[in-house]
């Protein structure tokens, strides 16, 4: 059961083969097994799930149910889910009980979906590999030594491990990209502004976007149809409609124009890695598309600028934990001050103190120009690449990562090593252009993740690219070993 | 050495909105501590801003009104500090590309001069919480029910040259934004606020360093503050000292200024553009819509005034300050007919009647309609000036409209000359040797004396008696 | 441009993060690593470029003016460190 697609599982659920309560209960039964070792979650809440999933239940069988009715799902911890506690991953909000919903929540749960719980992040979002996270790292389902990405680490492993059907993530700098791509899974970046951002806890508010980590296009496609749209709460959030995403799925590619920037194909690239993204391309040739080599001059800079403007927008973001109206609070302040600097010390964990620092330096005065404007600058540089580029092609095709999965606390000390394996995935968060994930050819056994980036607002063009290639291969069906 | 002192206020406008600026909280004044706070202007995790439309409109009218440049793009920014009353850690304001671009105002000062004063910009920003102090085992409280209230925070150049210019710019500035009904204007409770740069200098010299006198709740609490802070740096600078660049509390039971102990040590708040808002850009039709309904602005109206009603400078000044006088004021020349007639009550009786009672005109419990009434009975001669104050006061006191007091209490003017005839006779005969005496005066004398035979004859008709049918009646009986 | 024990106290107190003097080094070491990546900007020439400050060109929406908030204290302020009287408390604040 626990292998099935989400149009699967919601046959059998509307046939009546099985109940949400029977399904959510299998799921519940798995994380109880697994999760000791994988540390996905950081709070489940089986009671209310089965509650839910009762009420999915009768929403079924009153024949009113939509295609996620019933389907148990897990949200990252960095969305506010009312009642629930939403940590964000931080010991600042270790004691968070959040008192609304985010929009992507509620959404989601009026579409009928079951919440099995929250799951494990990198700290505020902050990470590459989920070893940020104030509730330990997360591990690979396909080798427990080997981290799970990040910052949806613990999403990406949950749908990986089957211990969810799907999962929400958001994509900062590659959040959802990357993990899915070292958990062998299916990631969607949808536009900026796709996505509404209301209650999802910021961490840089003009990259921030929401999206879903699930086993294939296919269920993505189900998953953003009840996420995306306008939102009245955000005013960033696109007016755009929103089309049916799951009706083009089959269409053909013939025709395709698939650019390849050959600043992705550079020397940073594992060797075995980039010949699994050219089989893959090989793989579109077949099924009629066209690839090209096209440059995107300016993405080498991409991580630069990425570490002043996300650092930047963090440091203002994260002003509001002051453990004054929730959060973390230091024992016995002696004075304001001390409040302060020791709820916010004792609160955020290192990256998370060390980006707030790099960016109030980028924003202070006489640094604000060489640092904050000319990133902004170089951001719309940027842009113009992939504006020209989209001249030309209808998608652009890369690697996710630059690796497989690497060894939990190989790069933990290191924060640029760490932060240039989000080499290929951050320029698209720039950009705010949509981006996905996809599993091709493993190399030694670990997932390898091609990555698809496509024009604003045409997510249905990528999950159409994505889906046939999941239609010619097995890859995304694969499961880890012992799962 | 002579000083030349340098004013700049910066006024922050309270916008006169239902809701917040960035949420849907309300923003009404006096509410329990925290019941207008909403997950937005409290900061939770994952709130975001969304702009208030009559903000915007607010902004642009005030733009109109004092012509200044109005900017179809201007961008929200965040001004990063820590302060327990910020509950996100930075307040959203605009820095590099305010609403309003540059205007200008005109002041009049009591000598009759007027002068233009240089509007630098105006932004829209939203206001904090507020810290009590009192009574929590030595914490301090935090109601953030004011948080997120909208401002229009008004930059003017360093145009004033001592705290009258300054009064009377702040108080321009107060008469714009009521008239435009986009700020209620009430200092007391902090709709309007002014924080005062002032500097000394030689004259001539570059300017001098400046200090902000923050913390003031009236005009005449500005003089003062302005006042002392000008003696301050000018005693400071004669005795060799220098002025620190610094911002100073007015404390109005001492009437001094003084250092805040530096709140911004670091000054530095670390401006940029707000990532979850977008740039503000206004066409034709929003600004169009925006000021269709302008009301017609104070230095327009004054001259109106002048014009139409053949009011005198003072008159107009006096019948424009606010424009529900104004209103008040026209609203009694329709109903009463005669303006001079109309001016003089509205700017004597009824003013000095609210004064006494700490009223604003928009309580007083006699309405224009009513005043109206009892003009047109001056007028038509039914009741004399004297008695109609007489029927003011029962208008005043709740006795209804002025014929029903005239028609109760039997104020009507006695203009019978039948009736008038005997009165003076009466008292002509009670009088005979006044009448004697008049008889044998000259002409000046008799015009002296004639007022004690009106007097006596306004005595016994109770004051109905018509002043002018009286004296004429008078002169002919005493005629020798 | 790397930074000295000076510039990370500056801006950990802008920040209100308490720094303690022994890792002063440390936490200036990382930094200056960090922005030495970010200084491959500067192989860029940006004269004249526009900054971009964000990913869409949208224009800001604006919400009419209508109370749609009810009174939630007593919620939020259930998950508040200290509050009395319907006041979040803090230490005394000088002014």
């Amino acid at each position: 059961m626990h292998n099935k697609s989400i149009m699967a599982l919601g046959a059998g659920l509307r046939a009546g083969d099985f109940s949400s309560v029977e399904l959510t209960r299998a799921f519940l039964d798995r994380i109880a097994q697994y999760d000791g070792e994988l540390n996905c979650f950081i709070t489940l809440d089986p009671e209310r799930a089965l509650t839910s999933a009762a009420a999915a239940d009768r929403l079924i069988r009153s024949g009113k149910a939509g295609p996620l009715a019933g389907i148990p799902i897990a949200h990252k911890d960095i969305f506010c889910t009312d009642g629930v506690k939403t940590s964000c991953g931080s010991r600042m909000l270790d004691n968070f009980i959040a008192p609304y919903d985010a929009t992507v929540v509620s959404r989601l749960s009026e579409a009928g979906t079951v919440m099995l719980g929250k799951t494990n992040m990198d700290e505020f979002a902050m990470g590459s590999s989920n070893e940020t996270s104030y509730y330990g790292v997360v591990r690979n389902p396909w080798d427990s030594s080997l981290v799970p990405g990040g910052s949806s680490g613990g999403s990406a492993a949950s749908v990986a491990a089957r211990l969810c059907v799907a999962a929400t993530g958001t994509d900062t700098g590659g959040s959802i990209r990357q993990p899915a791509a070292l958990c062998g899974i299916t990631g969607l970046k949808p536009t900026y502004g796709r996505v509404s951002r209301y209650g999802m806890i910021a961490f840089a508010s003009s990259l921030d976007q929401g999206g879903a980590l699930t086993r294939s296009a296919e269920d993505a496609a189900v998953m953003l149809q009840a996420m995306a749209g306008f939102d009245h709460r955000d005013s960033t959030s696109a007016q755009e409609p929103v089309p049916d995403y799951s009706e083009n799925l089959n269409a053909p590619l013939t025709g395709l124009k698939i650019g390849l920037p050959k600043e992705y194909f550079n020397e940073g690239l594992d060797g075995e890695v980039a010949r699994s993204v050219e089989l893959a391309v090989d793989e579109y040739r077949r099924l009629g598309a066209e690839a090209m080599e096209i440059s995107l001059p300016n993405s080498e800079l991409s991580v630069a600028t990425y570490y002043v403007v996300a650092p930047a927008e963090c440091s203002s973001n994260l002003s509001r934990f002051d453990g004054v109206r929730f959060g973390y609070r230091c024992q016995e302040p002696k004075d304001l001050e001390d409040l302060y600097k020791r709820s916010r010390s004792e609160g955020f964990g290192a990256e998370v103190k060390r980006r707030i620092l790099i960016g109030t330096y980028a924003l202070s005065a006489g640094y604000y120009d060489a640092y904050y404007l000319k990133a902004q600058q170089i951001r719309h540089l940027i842009s113009d690449d992939f504006r020209r580029a989209f001249d030309k092609v209808d998608v652009i095709m890369g690697p996710t990562s630059p690796t497989t999965a690497f060894a939990i606390g190989e790069k933990a000390d290191d924060p640029v090593t760490m932060y240039l394996s989000d080499i290929y995935t951050i320029a698209a968060n720039l950009a705010g252009l949509p981006g996905i994930s996809i599993p091709v050819r493993p190399v030694a056994g670990k997932p390898v993740g091609l990555q698809i980036i496509g024009n604003y607002f045409q997510e249905a063009k990528l999950l159409n690219v994505a889906h046939r290639l999941q239609q010619e291969s097995d890859w995304h069906r694969a499961l880890p070993t012992g799962y | 050495m002579q000083w030349e002192t340098v004013i700049g206020l910066e006024i922050h406008a309270q916008l006169a909105t239902r809701s917040k600026i960035f949420s849907g909280a309300a923003t009404a004044f006096g509410a329990a501590p925290n019941t207008q706070a909403c997950a937005v202007d409290l900061g939770l995790p994952g709130v975001l801003p969304v702009l208030n439309r009559e903000a915007v409109v607010m902004a642009v009218r005030f733009s109109a009104a004092i012509g200044a440049d109005l900017e179809r793009r201007s961008v929200f920014a965040r001004k990063n500090y820590f302060y327990p009353d910020l509950p996100k850690g930075y307040q959203i304001s605009q820095f590099e590309l305010p609403i309003v671009g540059r205007g200008r105002v005109e002041i009049l000062l009591d000598d009759g001069t007027a002068r233009t004063i240089g509007v630098t910009r105006a932004h829209l920003e939203e206001d904090a919480g507020k810290s009590l102090h009192e009574d929590f085992h030595g914490l301090t409280g935090i109601d953030l029910n004011r948080a997120g209230t909208p401002l229009l925070e008004i930059v003017s150049e360093p145009d004033m040259r001592s705290a009258r210019e300054a009064v009377a710019y702040a108080r321009k500035i107060h008469q714009i934004v009521r008239y435009l009904g986009i700020c209620d204007g009430n200092m007391q409770e902090g709709s309007f606020r002014a924080d005062a740069n002032v500097s000394v200098r030689p004259f001539g010299a570059e300017l001098g360093t400046r200090a902000e006198l923050k913390n003031i709740n009236s005009f005449r609490f500005l003089e003062r503050a302005i006042n002392f802070e000008v003696e301050r740096q000018i005693d400071l600078l004669e005795s060799g000292g220098t002025v620190v660049q610094e911002t100073r509390l007015y404390d109005p039971d001492r009437d001094e200024t003084r250092s805040m102990r530096s709140k911004e040590e670091a000054n530095d708040y670390r401006y940029f553009p707000d990532p979850d808002l977008l740039p503000v850009e206004l066409d034709d039709e929003f600004v169009a819509a925006a000021i269709a309904d302008m009301p017609e602005l104070p230095d327009v109206r004054r001259v109106r005034f002048c014009e139409e009603y053949a009011l005198g400078q003072t008159d107009a000044v006096q019948l424009t300050a606010n424009r529900e006088l104004a209103d008040y004021y026209e609203a009694t020349v329709r109903a009463g007919g005669d303006a001079r007639l109309a001016a003089n009550w509205v700017t004597g009786e009824l003013a000095g009647a609210l004064n006494r009672e700490g009223m604003e005109i928009g309580q007083s419990p006699v309405s224009a309609m009513m005043l109206g009434g009892l003009l047109q009975r001056i007028s038509d001669n039914t009741i004399s000036g004297k008695i109609a104050k007489q029927v003011f006061d029962a208008m005043w006191g709740g006795g209804g409209s002025a014929d029903e007091i005239i028609q109760s209490q039997g104020l009507k003017q006695i203009t019978d000359s039948g009736a008038l005839e005997e009165i003076v006779n009466a008292v002509v005969d009670e009088n005979r040797s006044q009448v004697d005496a008049y008889r044998q005066a000259d002409e000046k004398k008799q015009a002296k004396m004639l007022g004690f035979f009106v007097g006596r004859v306004m005595q016994a008709s109770k004051g109905k008696a018509n002043p002018k049918q009286v004296n004429e009646l008078l002169r002919r009986k005493l005629a020798p | 441009m790397s930074l000295k024990r000076s510039d990370v106290e500056n801006i950990a107190h802008l920040a209100r993060l308490a720094v303690n003097t022994s890792e002063l080094d440390s936490v200036a070491g990382d930094l200056s690593t960090i922005l030495h990546l970010v200084e491959q900007m500067n192989a860029v020439d940006t004269t004249g470029v526009i900054p971009m400050a964000h990913p869409l060109h949208m224009a800001q929406r604006l919400r009419p003016d209508v109370v749609n908030e009810t009174d939630e204290r007593e919620h939020f302020q259930s998950i508040a460190p200290a509050t009395e009287m319907g006041l979040y408390l803090v230490p005394r604040v000088v002014e």
